[in-house]
């Protein structure tokens, strides 16, 4: 699959009378009812979203951030797994385009008495939820709730499996910088063995047609080869070392990934210290990149082992970026699946 | 589907021009005015307005892009959703007159849309309406201030707007949905 997903089609800071006057390019629908992994979507698919979040950024900078396409749409949004960003990010975009949001914690609801996943979806949907956001710690759960919910399932996150609105997030961000990702270096670092993070992303940056790099310690970075292997077979560029200066070398785009504590526990690293030493994106490593390469993290941060903080904090960091378009991109989602499951049949203008 | 010419190239051109002497007639000259185009063919038209005003009066007035996707009363009455074209404004529009721009006039759904888009970005002094073509059934009390061309037409028809910035040529035709296969379109006198 060899695809381009983004030939100048970002229309942020045009001259204004200018706006899609191009020639008719025949509108291409959305057809998924659900979001809960990005390895079904096309290049087409992905433009879509991009431009869709493009429309919800520029809303995003009104006066009032706040457009009324959900109105009197339910969106509920239940988290098994802690979350903070995710979890306010859907939550704001879900206001910002009018629905009603309802926020359930598992830890406080009746999962703690033991209530099935199953069980839990149909009595959200029974009190009204259109639209399910839903993180869960094991893979594969949103795909369950995707067959009993009568709605839209948005998968927050689940297991080491799929975070899909974080790889288009970060696939946005990285368009804004960089105008398209065609042909750039992305590196990824750190702990991919148990970062769903990277398994979306790695489906939505070599559809985009980017030069993926997987870097770090050999003991998180095993099983990826294989994967690797077979995408380079499917023409998708994709590249795993455990050779950090390899993998910076002239990069676009360096993503460092969160290292949990637990990892040392399990026999995984060593120590954070010499993971930091080895491994850290520090102000010298980054200079391996190229000027003004883009400096991204999913959140939520370690500072001084995954990344120093200056690097964090520096002129390069898009970090914060990746926040604001977090929201923009979940609008643009919601949006765009709300319109799956309309009552068909009208056309009113 | 049979389909036949009621503006050509030339009646668009004079449309638009007079369009463009009524509002500095109305306005009293174009102090405070923005014009506002709606996504698609109503951005154009505002750009050839603004041209026209700009070689009478040699003025530039600001014009903005709106699109009103997000404040449609029938997103859920559509099986897809509408693509989204964006919208870019020139500057705040507190206190000025603005004019909005669309190429067709009909139930007024899209203009109460706009309209309701507008007041979320401030408050103008006024809010105007030109279209190029007036085709009647309104669904909302609402009514332009400036109209390029009354065309009575029934329910049953389309009216199709093409300008040369999107369909590389101007002309506005006129179809009527008969229930048969696409033909040659543009040969047959509509039967209305």
């Amino acid at each position: 699959m060899s695809v381009t997903v983004d030939p100048a089609t970002d229309s942020t800071g045009a001259s204004v009378p200018s706006v899609d006057v191009a020639p008719e390019t025949q509108p291409i629908g959305w057809h998924h009812r659900h979001l809960l992994d990005v390895d079904g979507l096309s290049a087409a698919d992905l433009d879509l979203v991009m431009r869709t979040a493009d429309a919800m950024h520029e809303v995003l900078g009104r006066p009032i951030a706040k457009v009324p396409s959900l109105r009197g749409r339910q969106v509920t949004i239940l988290f098994y797994e802690a979350s903070t960003r995710t979890r306010v990010s859907f939550e704001v975009a879900a206001k910002n385009l009018s629905a009603d949001v309802v926020n359930i914690a598992a830890a406080s609801s009746s999962v703690a008495k033991g209530e099935s996943l199953v069980d839990t979806v149909k009595t959200v949907e029974a009190l009204g939820a259109q639209m399910l956001v839903m993180r869960h710690s094991v893979s594969g759960a949103p795909y369950l709730a995707a067959e009993v919910f009568g709605g839209s399932v948005l998968n927050g996150g689940d297991g080491w499996h799929a975070h899909p609105t974080q790889a288009l997030l970060d696939l946005y961000t990285m368009r804004e910088g960089l105008g398209s990702v065609a042909g750039r270096k992305v590196v990824i670092l750190g702990d991919l063995l148990h970062s769903r993070v990277v398994r979306s992303n790695i489906w939505t940056l070599t559809a985009a047609g980017a030069d993926l790099w997987l870097c770090g310690p050999a003991t998180l970075v095993r099983g990826f080869e294989a994967w690797a292997g077979r995408g380079a077979a499917a023409g998708r560029r994709f590249n795993v070392t455990t050779d950090v200066d390899e993998a910076l070398r002239d990069a676009d785009v360096v993503m460092a990934l969160r290292i949990q504590r637990e990892r040392m526990a399990s026999g995984l690293l060593p120590s954070m210290r010499e993971y930091a030493a080895r491994y850290g994106l520090t102000r010298d490593r980054l200079a391996l990149a190229r000027p003004g390469a883009l400096v991204m993290h999913p959140g939520p941060m370690n500072e001084g082992v995954e990344i120093a903080p200056d690097v964090a904090a520096g002129a390069q960091s898009v970090i914060t970026d990746q926040v604001t378009n977090g929201v923009a991109v979940r609008m643009a989602l919601l949006y765009l699946l709300a319109g799956t499951h309309g009552t068909r049949g009208s056309d009113a203008t | 589907m049979s389909s036949r010419q009621i503006m050509t190239a030339d009646e668009i051109r004079r449309a638009t021009t007079r369009l463009s002497h009524e509002i500095m007639e109305k306005q009293a000259g174009t102090a405070g005015l923005m014009l506002i185009g709606i996504q698609r063919r109503g951005v154009p038209l505002a750009g050839r307005i603004a041209a026209s005003i700009a070689a009478t009066e040699g003025v530039d007035v600001p014009v903005g892009a709106l699109d009103i996707t997000f404040y449609r009363d029938d997103l859920s009455l559509v099986a897809e959703q509408p693509i989204v074209k964006g919208t870019e404004l020139p500057s705040g529009i507190d206190g000025r007159t603005i004019i909005l721009v669309d190429d067709v006039l009909y139930t007024g759904r899209t203009i109460r849309a706009a309209m309701d888009a507008l007041v979320d970005f401030g408050r103008p002094q006024a809010i105007r309406l030109a279209v190029l073509v007036d085709r009647g059934h309104r669904e909302l009390p609402i009514r332009a201030d400036h109209v390029g061309k009354n065309i009575p037409t029934s329910r049953e028809e389309v009216v199709k707007v093409h300008l040369e910035e999107i369909d590389g040529v101007d002309s506005v035709e006129i179809e009527r949905m008969l229930g048969e296969p696409d033909g040659d379109a543009g040969t047959r006198e509509s039967a209305r």
